[in-house]
C-alpha cells in the first residue's frame, strides 16, 4: 500500500469538508474493495476519510411508505433485515448471493454501490487498462474475456459492474442520496451508474466530493413475486456470469407491472423498460418469457469468450420469469 | 477529528482476546499485521491477504470479518477475539473440541480462520442444516477439502449436548 494520510470524520459535513479540494482523498467504509485495490496499487489515495463513525447506520421507514437504508448499515445487516427480507425478499438474496460471510458483515450499502470492476485486466497494474490509465487501451476486447459485457460497452472498456445488490436496487428502482461540497441531492438509481463510452475511468454519475448518504426503496417492493437468479462458476462465492432480478406485480393472474434486471452483461446494472413493458398487461406464458429474454439481448455483442452470456441471458430471462411467477426462487 | 494523531501514526486502543491494549499504528496497517507482526498472534494466517480465503478471520465486537482487509486504525475502541482467545485457559472451546473430535483439519493452516468463522456462523444464527453451513462457510477455503469434517464438527457444535 502506498503512504497516506487518515482522517477519521465525526459528521457527514466534517467529511465533505475533509475530501473537497483533494480530488485524490477517497472516503472508506468497510474497505473490503479499496483496502484490495490499493494493495494492488490499483487505488493509491492521498488521503483516506473515515466514515464509519458518521451516523449513517438506520434502516427507517418513509413517509411515502418506502424504506431508507443508510449507507453504513452492512450488506448483512441489510439482507437479514426483517423488513427487508419480508418486503423486498429480491434485495436479500441478491445481498445473500454475492461475496462470503464475513465481506458481507464488513462490506457498506454505500460502498457496495462504488466497488470497482473485477476485470482481471483492470487489476493487473503491469497491463493496459483504459479504466484505470485513460488512453491505454483495452487488452481484454482481444484478450480472455470470458467474464466481460456484451451489453452496453464501448471500444475503450468491456468491463462489468461485480454487484448483486445493486442489480436488485436497479429492478427496485432504488434512490440513492448523496451529500457533496454544493449540497445535498438525490440520483435515481438507473442515473448512478454509467455505461463505459470513452470515459471508462468513470464509474459512476458522482460529483467529486460527494459521499454517499443512503439508499431510499420505494414502497413496492414486489414481494410476492420476486427472485434473483445468479448463475455462475461456484455455486457460492463468486461473481455472477449472468444475473436476473425480477419483481412482477401480479393482478388476477396478470402482470400488472414488471421491474427485470440483469447483473453480469453490462457496466451497470442493466434495465430495459422495453423489456418490462412487454410483460405488462400479459399473461405469464414462456414464449413470452421467451421474448422478453431476446429483447434483452437484440443488440448485444460477444467478444469472443463471453459470447455464451448472449445465449444464457435467453434462458436465465426465462427460469427468472417462472420463478417469479411461482413466488420466489424455492416456490 | 482523530486526537494523538501524529504525521504517520495514530494512537488507538483495542482489546485483544480480552486485554485492553494501546498502540500506536500507522494508518496503512491492517489489523491481520497488527496482530501477527506487532502483537506475535500468529494463529490468524495471512492466506491470500485479499480477503478471498477466509484464514485471517477474527471477531470485531463478536462479528467476523477479514482482517486482511481491515485497516487496524479504523478499528479504534474495538474488542478484537482471535483464535489464541478462544479456549478459557485449558478448556477448549467447544468448537475446537468439535474439530478434534470430527478430525475437521489436515493440515490446520485454514483452521484458524474456520473456527473464528463458524463462532460467527453460530452467532448470527442463519445456519439450519448442514446445506445452510456449507453455504455460509463458503468464506473459508480449505485446500485439504476437509469441508466434509468441518461442516459435521459445526454442526454438532449447533447442537445442545446430551452429556451436557
Amino acid at each position: 500500500m502506498n503512504r497516506f494520510g487518515y482522517t477519521r470524520a465525526g459528521d457527514v459535513a466534517e467529511a465533505v469538508h475533509a475530501a473537497a479540494g483533494d480530488d485524490a482523498a477517497q472516503f472508506i467504509a468497510g474497505g473490503t474493495n479499496l483496502v484490495d485495490l490499493m494493495k494492488e496499487r490499483i487505488a493509491a489515495p492521498s488521503r483516506l476519510i473515515d466514515i464509519t463513525r458518521l451516523p449513517l447506520r438506520a434502516v427507517k421507514s418513509l413517509p411515502d411508505g418506502g424504506l431508507e437504508i443508510g449507507a453504513l448499515v452492512s450488506n448483512s445487516d441489510v439482507a437479514y433485515h426483517p423488513e427487508v427480507a419480508s418486503r423486498y425478499p429480491l434485495l436479500s438474496q441478491a445481498i445473500l448471493a454475492g461475496a462470503s460471510p464475513q465481506l458481507r458483515n464488513m462490506a457498506s450499502t454505500g460502498g457496495n454501490l462504488l466497488q470497482r470492476t473485477r476485470c482481471y485486466y483492470f487489476y493487473d497494474a503491469a497491463l493496459p487498462c483504459n479504466k484505470r490509465a485513460p488512453g491505454s487501451g483495452c487488452p481484454a476486447r482481444d484478450g480472455v474475456n470470458r467474464i466481460h459485457a456484451i451489453l452496453g460497452a464501448s471500444e475503450h472498456c468491456i468491463a462489468v459492474h461485480p454487484s448483486d445488490m445493486c442489480v436488485a436496487l436497479a429492478a427496485l428502482a432504488a434512490t440513492v442520496h448523496v451529500t457533496g461540497p454544493a449540497g445535498a441531492r438525490a440520483i435515481e438509481f438507473a442515473e448512478f451508474h454509467r455505461l463505459p463510452g470513452d470515459a471508462p475511468e468513470r464509474d459512476t454519475t458522482l460529483q467529486p466530493g460527494e459521499l454517499v448518504t443512503a439508499v431510499a426503496l420505494p414502497r413496492e417492493g414486489f414481494a410476492a413475486h420476486s427472485t434473483y437468479l445468479k448463475v455462475r462458476d461456484r455455486h457460492s462465492y463468486a461473481f455472477a456470469l449472468v444475473s436476473v432480478a425480477v419483481g412482477l406485480r401480479m393482478v388476477d393472474g396478470t402482470i400488472a407491472e414488471a421491474r427485470l434486471a440483469l447483473g453480469g452483461v453490462a457496466h451497470k446494472p442493466w434495465r430495459d423498460p422495453t423489456a418490462e413493458a412487454l410483460l405488462r398487461g400479459q399473461r405469464p406464458d414462456d414464449a413470452l418469457f421467451a421474448a422478453v429474454g431476446e429483447h434483452l439481448v437484440r443488440d448485444a455483442r460477444g467478444c469472443g469468450h463471453n459470447d455464451f452470456k448472449i445465449a444464457l441471458v435467453r434462458r436465465a430471462v426465462v427460469r427468472a420469469l417462472q420463478q417469479a411467477v411461482a413466488g420466489g426462487p424455492r416456490a | 477529528m482523530l486526537p494523538g494523531m501524529g504525521d504517520d501514526t495514530c494512537a488507538i486502543t483495542l482489546k485483544v482476546n480480552g486485554s485492553t491494549l494501546r498502540l500506536q499504528v500507522a494508518p496503512w496497517t491492517t489489523l491481520l499485521d497488527l496482530l501477527r507482526e506487532r502483537l506475535g498472534l500468529t494463529g490468524s494466517k495471512k492466506g491470500c491477504d485479499h480477503g478471498q480465503c477466509g484464514a485471517c478471520t477474527v471477531l470485531v465486537d463478536g462479528v467476523r470479518i477479514n482482517s486482511c482487509l481491515s485497516l487496524a486504525v479504523m478499528r479504534d475502541g474495538a474488542s478484537v477475539t482471535t483464535i489464541e482467545g478462544l479456549a478459557e485457559g485449558d478448556a477448549l472451546h467447544p468448537l475446537q473440541q468439535s474439530f478434534i473430535e470430527h478430525d475437521a483439519f489436515q493440515c490446520g493452516y485454514c483452521t484458524p480462520g474456520q473456527l473464528c468463522s463458524a463462532v460467527g456462523l453460530i452467532a448470527e444464527g442463519h445456519a439450519h442444516s448442514e446445506d445452510d453451513i456449507r453455504e455460509l462457510m463458503s468464506g473459508n477455503l480449505c485446500r485439504c477439502g476437509a469441508y466434509p469434517n468441518i461442516v459435521a464438527a459445526i454442526g454438532q457444535a449447533m447442537r445442545p449436548r446430551r452429556d451436557a
